[in-house]
């Protein structure tokens, strides 16, 4: 009997797989042991792996303990690859699962460094995957154990070492695989994953008799794709939140666009001009056979498309929802807000974004304080000159450019808010809306009320423009 | 879409600012880098013409509380952020496509092409939706902004000094309505003119200052071809 795997905390204690489990107890009274369950970790490892594809539709179990996720033109859902890795290890985290993960071009470098990299999370730069895994242990090429053994045996520790070894000599030596595994890493082989898909999601395939390489070919093929897609939909009483499109392609793999929409749709028209605007991430060399188009996540949506309509307010929102989905496939996602009001005395603060399809006006800004229509972040520091501790600045340095100031209204006394950061106990904002001899407003705070040394500095800062 | 101002609306052909169009302003001087005035005249405008607006801005440096006192409520505001000046238009465009909404206000820094001032233009007639173009640049006079575009109205809109808040007492201090002078450089089938705007008092109301206002614009420094 012994140890096959161990969690953080045991790891701390020194106890390590392949240790007996005698031994293991003998060092810590009371060890916690649950009897290994290889079958029930690899029906674990299934689950997440589809649970994965929330990222993207391309995901697959590396048993024993990894998961693909090819994420090829996924990432700007989530705000670029290392907002995809942030969310992926959060939502990880908070459901009790440790976890690292590398975002790499090919397979090979992202299984390494995930595994042997320095941190929990990296984003290998395009192109760079080589010199990232050079330092690595050669055990992180994905080799069998003996042949790890054996090259350590020889002095090749790191994969830089592996690298520079002539390869004629290596493959007589070692077979072919090693070189394969270092060729995928580097990115020499391309390697295809296979992927898993969710069960019960709605999925329409097309396969071709000939290969097809052209767009206008594969725009005709979304609109064959949606028919069917959208009219399970539609029986089903849902629309598409997320839809992918699978190309699989001659030479075995894959590749898949994914688009994202601000509420759920079934408009087959709609739905197909957010994929077309995708096709050119789409690389079909050297042709495509199938054509796969799933549903990933659908909502209900109320049963009302395409009978007439004399809810005009319900008809805006959907065709709002429609032109955020595309100026957001466009710009990619967090690129359309909507603002609303916070209570909250700081003005940087007063403002937050929600999502465009949100509208729940919750608070509103209190009228007739003076607000600027640009306010700049951050406050940026002028040189003024005013009399403390309740009059205006008479002029004002900003940007090397001297302002008179001609009329003034203020001061409008802003404090702190000590509930959201102990700095701000004490402090206090004056505001100031004054106007140059030019006619030009400007929004001016002090730090400090002028008399007590503890509420601010009395430094000056342009907070905004009128 | 009138202004409400006698004076103006007289001015302009279609008695107001017309609808479905293309309209470019930006600021004078120092303003030019910000657009104040001419986003808070935008916002005015729109803040009176049902339906959504769409705001694509080049910098996320607006302050809806601004745009709300002037009558345009965040819940009716959709913004947008890229900083690629191209993707501001073909946003743009694509929401002037979209029938529904009351308006579309783009914020540009850089060049704009008569081609693509051209496509705006047509995109508005097509779906009767406004488009309002503010121009910002960091240079107070930037040769880009004299080019020659397919706008059906090129307004300029400048600050000068306000007056005191109490008529009769000149010598009290604090801040009355903002006054603009407003400079209509082009407008198709109209003449240029210039007015003087006291702007948004607490009611939200703006008159024209009749004293200086109604002369001819001074001539754009180059002649606009389009």
């Amino acid at each position: 009997m012994a140890v096959a795997a161990a969690d953080q905390a045991a790891l701390t204690l020194g106890i390590r797989p392949g240790l007996a489990l005698a031994q293991a107890r003998a060092m810590v009274p009371g060890l916690l042991v649950a009897e290994a369950d290889p079958k029930g970790d690899a029906a674990a490892l299934e689950r997440l792996a589809a649970w994965c594809l929330r990222y993207t539709p391309l995901t697959a179990a590396d048993p024993p303990d990894g998961i693909w996720l090819d994420i090829t033109g996924c990432a700007h859902l989530f705000g670029g690859e290392q907002g995809l890795l942030a969310d992926l290890l959060d939502r990880l985290g908070h459901s009790g699962a440790q976890a690292r993960a590398a975002i790499a071009d090919t397979p090979g470098a992202a299984h390494a460094v995930a595994r042997f990299g320095a941190d929990a999370a990296t984003v290998v730069a395009p192109g760079a995957q080589e010199r990232t895994i050079a330092p690595l242990p050669v055990g992180a090429l994905r080799l069998p154990e003996e042949m790890v053994t054996a090259l350590r045996r020889l002095g090749l520790d790191r994969v830089a070492q592996l690298a520079q070894v002539p390869r004629a000599p290596l493959q007589r030596r070692f077979g072919r695989h090693t070189l394969l595994r270092l060729d995928q890493a580097a990115g020499r082989v391309f390697e295809p994953i296979r992927p898993a898909l969710p069960e019960e999601a709605v999925v329409h395939r097309l396969a071709f008799v000939e290969p097809l390489l052209t767009a206008e070919a594969f725009v005709q093929c979304i609109d064959a794709l949606l028919v069917p897609v959208c009219a399970k939909l539609e029986a089903a009483g849902q629309g598409a939140r997320r839809l992918d499109l699978i190309f699989e392609r001659i030479d075995g793999s894959v590749q898949a666009v994914r688009i994202g929409t601000a509420a759920p749709s079934r408009h087959a028209a709609h739905l197909g001009r957010l994929l077309e605007e995708r096709l050119d991430e789409v690389d079909p060399d050297p042709g495509v056979e199938a054509m796969q188009l799933c549903v990933s996540l659908a909502e209900p949506i109320a049963n009302r498309q395409g009978t007439a309509s004399l809810d005009d307010s319900a008809s805006s929102e959907a065709d709002i929802a429609a032109l955020v989905d595309r100026i957001e496939n466009r710009l990619g996602a967090g690129s359309v807000w909507r603002a609303v009001a916070v209570e909250s005395e700081m003005p940087e603060r007063a403002v937050a974004t929600v999502a465009p399809i949100m509208r729940t006006p919750v608070a509103s800004w209190p009228p007739g304080l003076p607000r600027p229509v640009r306010l700049l972040d951050p406050p940026q520091p002028v040189e003024a000159m005013a009399l403390l501790p309740d009059n205006p600045p008479v002029a004002f340095t900003w940007r090397r450019r001297r302002h008179r100031v001609r009329r003034a209204d203020g001061p409008e006394r802003i404090h702190g808010e000590w509930w959201r950061r102990s700095a701000e106990e004490e402090a206090v904002r004056d505001y100031f809306a004054v106007e140059d001899e030019d006619g030009v407003r400007f929004w001016l705070f002090r730090r400090g009320d002028g008399v007590d040394r503890a509420t601010g500095d009395l430094r000056w800062f342009l907070h905004g423009l009128f | 879409m009138p202004f409400g101002l006698p004076v103006i609306d007289a001015a302009l052909p279609s008695g107001g600012l017309a609808l479905g169009a293309l309209h470019e302003a930006w600021g004078a001087g120092p303003q030019v880098e910000h657009g104040t005035a001419v986003s808070l005249l935008a916002a005015w405008l729109l803040a009176r013409v049902p339906g959504e607006v769409v705001w694509v801005m080049q910098q996320r440096d607006l302050y809806p509380p601004a745009l709300a006192a002037v009558g345009l409520p965040p819940e009716r505001v959709l913004f947008v952020h890229t900083r690629n000046p191209k993707l501001v238009l073909l946003v743009m465009e694509e929401g002037l496509r979209h029938a529904g909404l009351a308006g579309v206000v783009g914020e540009l820094s850089g060049p704009l092409s008569l081609t693509a001032s051209r496509r705006l233009q047509l995109a508005a007639e097509m779906s009767g939706v406004t488009a309002f173009l503010v121009r910002r640049s960091r240079r107070f006079d930037d040769p880009v902004l004299a080019q020659p575009s397919a706008a059906a109205t090129r307004w300029r809109v400048a600050s000068v000094p306000s007056a005191p808040p109490l008529p009769d007492s000149p010598d009290t201090p604090g801040l009355g309505p903002p006054r603009w002078r407003l400079d209509l450089l082009r407008c198709r089938g109209g003449e240029p003119h210039s007015w003087t705007l006291e702007a948004f008092d607490a009611t939200g109301r703006c008159r024209v200052v009749p004293d200086l206002g109604d002369r001819p614009a001074a001539p754009e420094r180059r002649p606009t071809a389009a």
